[in-house]
């Protein structure tokens, strides 16, 4: 990271990848966006260097806010380390020269993917989401003239009945990411492929949340401090999942869990999905019931050593 | 509602639908010309004519889905009294369509999302308007499927699995949740087989007779104008050639072209 700081970021480059009039227009979107909380604003949404669903809306949006002196922290998964993670970071500290962190509290900006971290947010953060579908309503109804038409007129029946269909075939509403929601009690939004576990910390986040969409060339924001409302039947109100088990590295019992595979005869573990949250935890002293494991700790390794640089 | 409640108390009866000199034409090329009616509440007015008579471009304007060219069709709105229904914007009349109007598509698959349970299609027009207690729209979506004879046991079933009749009268019932006090119907029974048929129209004149409906019913079948309407109008080439009450019509038929359509019907 020290030699990055000589350097700063690839001259070959416009500073962030992006040049400066399509930043531009990103922002003037991104504005609007946080004008009307929710409201999908179209953008012309570029050519990135990588593929369509790899997360292009998210590193468009990051591109036009981010700053030189900023850090960025990005998620794929509540993860730092896999693929995607490591990459957009990578890309980012040649494109911008920024530092990149895995803290959630040293970040300015998030870009994550599935995930809102474990550990609070604060004022001046900026969390931006990389969106695969933007359009909430899109599975129930395939035309965009007619969806744009539900939007402006706020007709939103059409959700419910989704919900209705979930519990019609399962007894509850089996959604369990992507959940709709309600924001500023106007718009119907999609939260990106978050899980429902999620959505509670959108209502009242004092950090900015960004949306980008690459392949479907749509922004969209919730302000801070905006009401995000997860959609429900009176009888059957939203609820977020729940484990038996508490995190088998750390002990955390609050925590989104993942489901880990140990060995072919059914041995599994549930762990964190958030590896930075879970790897201060254990810094802090919390063991859970693997935790002294070495082959449960193999599988933390890497955001332990990176711990260790720190 | 209590002008409405005054105007009843006076034994006046206001016109549901008024329209006047409605004209739709596609280009050079005539839709309907010049066609005035008014329709009362609870009434059902049966629309005949040949292919291209224009009956469904009438049906179409009538229903708000196209623009005429002049013309205009007065609805008495439940809160604001008769309104020229053009001049409405178009939330209010998409508001309109899906709570005091109901509309019966010839083909069920124009008029139901196939891939949602058949609970789902009758609560969805519920939904829209704000409904938000699963039990309760469960219990209103069996009641709907009882009154359209329906299995109620095939309630979370998807209406792709369902006969042609069956999806018809799904459709029905979808539309007639929200108790509306027009429905407009395209060919309701073209395309199901006659015993089907028979009773479909025994189910629908019990509907609109006990809730009190009106109904505007295109049809190129006699026999279904027969059993359901109160009154007939007959088209040709876009304009209406003949009107007045349905026995009247088809028993005593003035009009050349109505005196041929009543000719051609087959007996068997």
């Amino acid at each position: 990271m020290s030699a990055l700081e000589e350097v700063r970021w690839d001259a070959a480059y416009n500073f962030a990848y992006l040049d400066e009039q399509t930043k531009r227009m990103i922002r003037r979107a991104l504005l609007k966006a946080i004008a009307v909380p929710g409201y999908q604003v179209p953008f012309g949404g570029r050519e990135m260097p990588l593929a369509y669903g790899w997360g292009t809306g998210g590193i468009q949006v990051t591109a036009s806010v981010i700053g030189p002196d900023d850090t960025l922290k990005v998620i794929d998964q509540g993860a730092d380390d896999t693929t995607n993670a490591v990459s957009i970071r990578r890309f980012f500290s040649r494109v911008a020269g920024v530092d990149t962190t895995e803290a959630t509290e040293e970040a300015d900006i998030i870009q994550t993917r599935h995930r809102i971290p474990e550990a609070p947010l604060r004022e001046g953060q900026v969390l931006v989401y990389q969106v695969p579908q933007p359009e909430p309503l899109r599975q129930l109804e395939p035309r965009e003239t007619e969806t744009r038409k539900m939007h402006g007129y706020a007709e939103y029946g059409l959700m419910h009945v989704r919900l209705y269909e979930d519990i019609a075939r399962y007894g509850h509403i089996a959604t369990t990411y992507s959940y709709p929601v309600m924001v500023n009690g106007r718009y119907l939004m999609s939260p990106s492929p978050i899980p429902k576990f999620d959505n509670p910390k959108m209502q009242d986040n004092p950090a900015i949340q960004l949306f980008g969409a690459g392949r479907e060339k749509r922004i969209y924001a919730i302000p801070p401090y905006a009401s995000v409302k997860s959609l429900d039947f009176d009888d059957h109100p939203f609820e977020v999942q729940t484990w038996d088990e508490a995190c088998a590295l750390c002990g955390a019992q609050n925590s989104y869990l993942d489901e880990v595979v140990l060995d072919d005869r059914g041995g599994k573990m549930f762990v964190c999905s958030d590896t930075h949250f879970c790897a201060d935890r254990r810094a802090e002293g919390h063991r859970g019931e693997l935790g002294g494991d070495p082959a449960a700790l193999a599988f933390a390794r890497t955001a332990e050593e990176e711990g260790a640089d720190r | 509602m209590s002008a409405a409640m005054a105007m009843d108390l006076a034994g006046e009866r206001r016109p549901l639908l008024k329209v006047d000199r409605l004209t739709k034409h596609y280009g050079e090329q005539v839709g309907c010309e010049d066609v005035s009616f008014v329709l009362y509440p609870g009434e059902v007015i049966g629309i005949v004519g040949e292919s291209g008579s224009g009956k469904s471009t009438l049906l179409n304007v009538l229903s708000a889905q196209m623009h005429p060219t002049t013309g205009t069709v007065d609805y008495d709105l439940r809160a604001q009294g008769p309104r020229d229904i053009f001049t409405l914007s178009e939330p209010e009349r998409r508001k309109l369509m899906r709570t005091d109007w109901g509309i019966v598509h010839q083909n069920p698959r124009d008029g139901l999302r196939m891939n949602v349970s058949a609970g789902g299609n009758v609560g969805e027009r519920l939904m829209a308007i704000g409904a938000r207690h699963y039990g309760e729209l469960r219990r209103e979506g069996l009641d709907w499927m009882t009154k359209v004879e329906l299995d109620t046991s095939r309630i979370d079933d998807k209406p792709k699995t369902f006969s042609g009749g069956m999806q018809q009268r799904l459709q029905i019932a979808r539309n007639l949740v929200t108790r509306p006090r027009l429905v407009f119907m395209d060919e309701p029974t073209g395309g199901l087989d006659v015993s089907v048929q028979a009773r479909l129209l025994d189910l629908l004149r019990g509907l609109v007779r006990e809730l009190g409906i009106a109904a505007i019913i295109v049809t190129h079948d006699l026999a279904v104008v027969r059993l359901l309407a109160d009154r007939l109008m007959v088209m040709r080439r876009g304009r209406v050639v003949e009107a007045g009450l349905t026995d009247q019509v088809l028993d005593d038929p003035h009009h050349p072209y109505t005196q041929l359509l009543v000719s051609s019907v087959l007996q068997v």
